[in-house]
């Protein structure tokens, strides 16, 4: 394998391959007016994001990426457009929040680059990223934060319990 | 590859077998989109416009709002789902990891337990 392709080569022509896909998907995501067609280009975003992580050696986290945000994250997106009324076109408002979230955006990405910039190279992964190795972690230096990840579902769950249903047991829509 | 290691080249090499495969996929869709336009004689008519519904004529609009509990049924799942995920790293190493492991493993599942109950008590799961 390694006689005909420089493994560093063919994992940077993957990075800058993903992260195509990302970003353009992305831009899909925020420009298509059909909210559905958002949703669907949000599936090719994940797929792209899923990729950046089988090139960064975290396979785990890549599977459980399209499974969990491709497959599940995906469905409650579309039930959310879904429970929204349509009919209205939203892109009539005035442009003054379209600007500051894009202002806002472009901050965010300057500031990103100037902590994340050049910290790792393209192609290198710092620590394996299988199951196994995750699960060692989890029950061993991150153990309180993986304890409180179940707080964090519980209270989700709970949470949409509650807004969801009117005390008097039914629904609210 | 040992994990020991500081920084090592990524096992992604492992998996560029799969580009072939996908290459595959993709270009199959797009050869099976592109022929009929090129070779088939189209033809448009009300009918043939409209939302194909089982055979049966459409009524309504598809912009419709649903009902709030396909959302809490789906956020629900979502939950559950995301406590599998945890779960997954944890079955794999669980024999090296001890009853520190383990225990550790019974609060969580015993948490999202309680989140079962509630939504269990609250009558979520009924569907009526």
């Amino acid at each position: 394998m390694d006689a005909l392709i420089d493994p560093t080569l063919l994992t940077r022509i993957a990075f800058y391959f993903f992260s195509a896909l990302s970003i353009v998907a992305a831009l899909f995501v925020v420009v298509h007016r059909n909210p559905i067609v958002s949703a669907v280009a949000l599936v090719m975003t994940f797929l792209g994001v899923a990729g950046l992580y089988l090139t960064l050696g975290a396979t785990f986290l890549t599977a459980v990426q399209i499974l969990v945000y491709a497959g599940a994250i995906m469905v409650l997106f579309l039930f959310v457009i879904m429970l929204l009324n349509l009919e209205k076109d939203p892109f009539e408002e005035p442009h003054v929040p379209r600007l500051l979230g894009a202002g806002l955006a472009i901050a965010l990405l300057f500031g990103l680059v100037a902590v994340l910039g050049g910290t790792v190279a393209v192609g290198t992964s710092i620590r394996s990223g299988s199951a196994e190795e995750i699960g060692k972690i989890f029950f061993g230096e991150y153990i309180f934060p993986f304890e409180m990840a179940s707080l964090l579902l519980l209270v989700a769950m709970i949470g949409v319990i509650v807004v969801a249903r009117r005390s008097d047991g039914k629904e609210a829509l | 590859m040992s994990p020991t290691l500081a920084v090592q080249t990524s096992p992604f090499v492992d998996y560029v077998g799969i580009a072939p495969y996908l290459l595959l996929v993709v270009g199959m869709i797009v050869v099976l989109m592109v022929l009929p336009l090129l070779l088939a004689k189209t033809t448009r008519h009300r009918v043939k416009d409209e939302a194909y519904e089982c055979g049966l004529p459409p009524q309504g609009t598809a912009k419709q709002r649903f009902s709030v509990h396909f959302y809490m049924v789906a956020v629900l799942f979502i939950l559950f789902d995301i406590e599998a995920v945890f779960l997954f790293p944890w079955a794999t190493s669980v024999q090296e990891l001890g009853p520190i492991g383990f225990s550790g493993a019974v609060v969580f599942v015993a948490v999202l337990g309680l989140g079962l109950a509630y939504a269990w008590r609250k009558r979520v799961l009924d569907w009526n």
